[in-house]
């Protein structure tokens, strides 16, 4: 066994093989898993898909939403088990890999076209 | 390197390192050296990889020929005998540990990046981009001092990466995951050892 097959047989182990497909654009509701006080839950985090980054078990998602007026963005590692699911809620229609544009939007000029040829 | 998810979620950054199977070639002791300590052997190649001396010197303990020997200095040797395999799970979880490699070689390499020097202007007419400005003063003392910053050979050189944490041990396999980064390139020697902590008694 070379050393690459060793760390993906390392990796195999911790990689969720039951993540949707999920493109730049989507709006995404995430199950993030939080510890208080010795017990834990899951909260939902919704928002728009504005990044992604492909690298085995370091895959992560970039979510951003407008909460109370300020905009938030959290990026998750998709594998990790502190996310407990990952839902698409809508596919969006996005010309370009990173939305970063979307930082300097407010209001009704944050929203994507949504498209119909992906399935939910 | 790669990452592994603890129990809590937390992501840690971790090195694979094919740690053994290593073999007791030689075991040192007061009365016959002066001292104690076992001397350990990995990597193993052909025999005519090796030559003569090396290869008698294995026989003795009826090892197989291994390129790289290594001793360490133990109190007491007792638990060893010849010909004994040393394996991963020489090493515990959450044990922490020192990390000893020759670090990646950059040759000759100038004060920017051996030093962090700062660089000079690249335009406005300036003509200092990497120089290294002045070297100490004049006449007094009329010498650079010793230990002057100046460029040469950066990298490949013996380098000890202290109180690292064995993460995960896979006794099949022979690996360590330990955390944090090692030494040197993928497929280099690793020599490690028990952490040494200053202050404090063996």
């Amino acid at each position: 066994m070379n050393v690459q097959e060793v760390i993906r047989s390392i990796e195999a182990e911790q990689l969720k093989d039951d993540l949707p497909v999920i493109h730049v654009g989507d709006t995404v509701k995430v199950g993030v898993v939080i510890q208080e006080g010795g017990k834990e839950r899951v909260q939902p985090y919704e928002g728009t898909v504005i990044a992604m980054r492909n690298g085995g078990i370091n895959q992560t998602i970039t979510v951003r939403r407008i909460f109370q007026g300020v905009g938030v963005e959290r990026v998750f590692l998709v594998h990790s088990p502190r996310v407990a699911s990952i839902k698409v809620l809508r596919r969006g229609k996005a010309r370009r890999a990173k939305l970063y544009y979307l930082r300097d939007r407010v209001g009704k000029a944050t929203r994507l076209k949504q498209r119909f040829d992906r399935p939910l | 390197m790669t990452q592994i998810f603890d129990e809590t979620g937390v992501a840690i950054p971790v090195t694979v390192i094919q740690a053994g199977p290593c073999t007791v070639t030689q075991i040192k002791t007061e009365q016959t050296d002066g001292y104690s300590a076992v001397q350990v052997g990995y990597g193993e190649v052909s025999a005519k990889a090796l030559n003569k001396p090396e290869l008698g010197h294995l026989a003795k303990s009826e090892a197989p020929p291994l390129r790289h020997l290594q001793e360490y200095r133990l109190d007491n040797t007792g638990e060893f005998e010849l010909g004994q395999q040393i394996k991963a799970d020489a090493f515990e979880v959450g044990q922490v540990v020192d990390v000893i490699g020759t670090s990646i070689g950059r040759g000759f390499a100038g004060y920017q990046k051996r030093h962090n020097f700062k660089r000079g202007p690249m335009a406005h007419g300036s003509k200092n981009h990497r120089l290294p400005g002045s070297t100490g003063a004049g006449t007094t003392p009329g010498r650079v001092y010793p230990g002057k910053r100046m460029a040469g050979q950066l990298g490949n050189a013996r380098v000890t990466v202290r109180k690292l944490k064995v993460v995960r041990v896979d006794a099949d396999r022979n690996l360590l995951l330990i955390k944090g980064a090692v030494p040197g390139k993928p497929g280099a020697l690793l020599n490690i050892v028990p952490a040494k902590v200053v202050g404090q008694k063996k």
